[in-house]
C-alpha cells in the first residue's frame, strides 16, 4: 500500500520496463486517483529524458490535462491517446498534444497511437498510463483484453518503458484482478489520506 | 518513378506534403519522378477505349525508355488496374504483364504494383493474373469488428524469404505506415 509521497519514490525505484498495476481505493477514489497521477506525471513523469503517455478511456483528455496543469505538469512532457471523447461526442475542440481514437473498441489503434506517440518521443524514461482497466473492460471481452494488454506490455516491457495500470481497487479474483496479476510485474494499492467532507 | 493513373501527380503530391516522411527535394532533385500516365496516353495518340497490340507494343516502348532515361530503382504503378483497363482480352493481359515484368527486371526496378480486388473477392487481383507473376503480394483491406472498421495487411506471398502469415491492423501516420498484430479475442465478420 502507497500513500502521499511514497508512491512517487516507489515508482522510480521501479526498474526500467516494469509493468505495475496501481489500484485506487474506491473509498478515497478521487483523491487516490490525484495521488497516482501526481506520483506517475510530476514525480516519475517530471524526470530529465522522461514523457508520459496517458490513455485515457475513462475521463476525456481534457479533463485529465486539467488536472495535469493544476499539477504543474509541463505540457511538453504529456501526452494523450484519447480513447473516450469521441463517443461521448465531446471532441470539437481537440487538445493539440492529444491524438482520439473513435472507440475503446478499437485496441490496435491504441497499439498505434501509442507506438506512434514513443517514436515521436525516443525518451529513456518513457511511461504509458492506462486509465483505467476497468473502464476498457467495459467495451471489451476479457479476451480480448487480455490478448492486448499482454502484447502491449511486453513491447513496451522489451523497450523499457513503464506501464502503469490503473484500476479500481475493488473485491478481489475478478477476472480483471486476474488479469491484472497476470500481466503486471507489481500491485499497489494506492490509498490517499481521508479527507473531512 | 511513380506512374499515376487514378489522381494527377499535382494532387498526389499535395497530399503527400502532409506526411513528415515526405522529402519534397527529392522531387526537386529529380530523385523521385511522378508521371502522369494519361499523358503519355495523350502524347502517344491512345484516346480510344481498347487498346490494339501495335498500341501495347508502344507503350511497353515508352515505359522502357523513360526508365532507362530516369534510371529509376523503384517504381510504384498506381494502379495495375487503370493500366489494364483498356486492354480488354485476359491472353494480352497476361502477355502485358509478363513484359512489363521482364521491362522492369531488366532495369533492375523494385515495383510495387497497386491492384484492386473487391470486398469479397476470393482472388488477389482484378484479373486474377497479376498474383500469379509477381513476386509477391500484400493484401489491404478492411475488417468489421462491432461495427468498426479496422485498415488491416497481410502478406499472403513473398518470393525468397521468409515473411509473416499474420494479418495485422495499420495505420497511415505523419512518420509513416505503423503496425499492429490484429487481436483475435472477439468474434468478428469480415468487411
Amino acid at each position: 500500500m502507497a500513500g502521499e509521497g511514497e508512491l512517487g519514490e516507489r515508482l522510480r525505484q521501479l526498474p526500467a520496463g516494469a509493468a505495475v498495476a496501481l489500484k485506487l481505493d474506491p473509498t478515497t477514489y478521487a483523491d487516490s486517483y490525484v495521488l497516482a497521477l501526481n506520483a506517475v506525471m510530476r514525480d516519475v513523469g517530471g524526470e530529465a529524458d522522461a514523457h508520459t503517455i496517458y490513455v485515457s478511456v475513462t475521463n476525456p483528455a481534457a479533463l485529465v490535462w486539467s488536472i495535469a496543469q493544476a499539477l504543474d505538469v509541463p505540457g511538453e512532457k504529456l501526452s494523450f491517446v484519447d480513447a473516450i471523447s469521441h463517443i461521448m461526442m465531446e471532441y470539437r475542440n481537440p487538445l493539440p498534444n492529444a491524438t482520439y481514437i473513435e472507440s475503446p473498441r478499437m485496441l490496435e489503434n491504441i497499439m498505434l497511437r501509442v507506438e506512434y506517440l514513443l517514436r515521436k518521443h525516443p525518451g529513456t524514461k518513457n511511461i504509458v498510463i492506462f486509465d483505467s482497466i476497468n473502464s476498457l473492460a467495459i467495451h471489451n471481452s476479457t479476451e480480448i483484453l487480455s490478448e492486448f494488454l499482454h502484447i502491449l506490455l511486453n513491447n513496451l516491457k522489451s523497450r523499457g518503458v513503464l506501464s502503469i495500470l490503473l484500476a479500481t481497487a475493488d473485491e478481489s479474483d475478478t477476472p480483471i484482478d486476474r488479469l491484472l496479476t497476470l500481466v503486471s510485474d507489481e500491485t499497489i494499492i494506492v490509498r490517499a489520506r481521508e479527507t473531512s467532507q | 518513378m511513380f506512374l499515376s493513373l487514378t489522381e494527377s501527380s499535382s494532387k498526389l503530391l499535395e497530399n503527400a506534403r502532409t506526411f513528415e516522411f515526405f522529402r519534397p527535394e527529392l522531387v526537386e532533385s529529380g530523385q523521385l519522378t511522378l508521371l502522369d500516365v494519361p499523358v503519355i496516353y495523350d502524347r502517344l495518340g491512345l484516346d480510344h477505349e481498347e487498346l490494339t497490340p501495335e498500341e501495347i507494343d508502344l507503350l511497353l516502348q515508352v515505359f522502357d525508355r523513360i526508365l532507362t532515361e530516369t534510371k529509376a530503382e523503384r517504381v510504384v504503378v498506381d494502379s495495375l488496374t487503370s493500366l489494364t483497363y483498356r486492354i480488354r482480352v485476359e491472353e494480352r493481359i497476361r502477355d502485358f504483364m509478363l513484359r512489363l515484368n521482364q521491362i522492369l527486371s531488366l532495369h533492375r526496378c523494385t515495383t510495387l504494383l497497386v491492384s484492386e480486388v473487391g470486398p469479397q473477392s476470393s482472388r488477389y487481383s482484378a484479373h486474377g493474373v497479376e498474383e500469379a507473376i509477381v513476386d509477391g503480394v500484400i493484401l489491404l483491406g478492411n475488417y468489421r469488428r462491432h461495427g468498426d472498421i479496422l485498415r488491416v495487411l497481410q502478406v499472403i506471398k513473398m518470393r525468397g524469404t521468409p515473411h509473416s502469415r499474420a494479418q495485422y491492423v495499420v495505420e497511415m501516420t505523419p512518420i509513416g505506415l505503423l503496425l499492429a498484430p490484429h487481436l483475435k479475442g472477439a468474434q468478428e465478420v469480415e468487411a
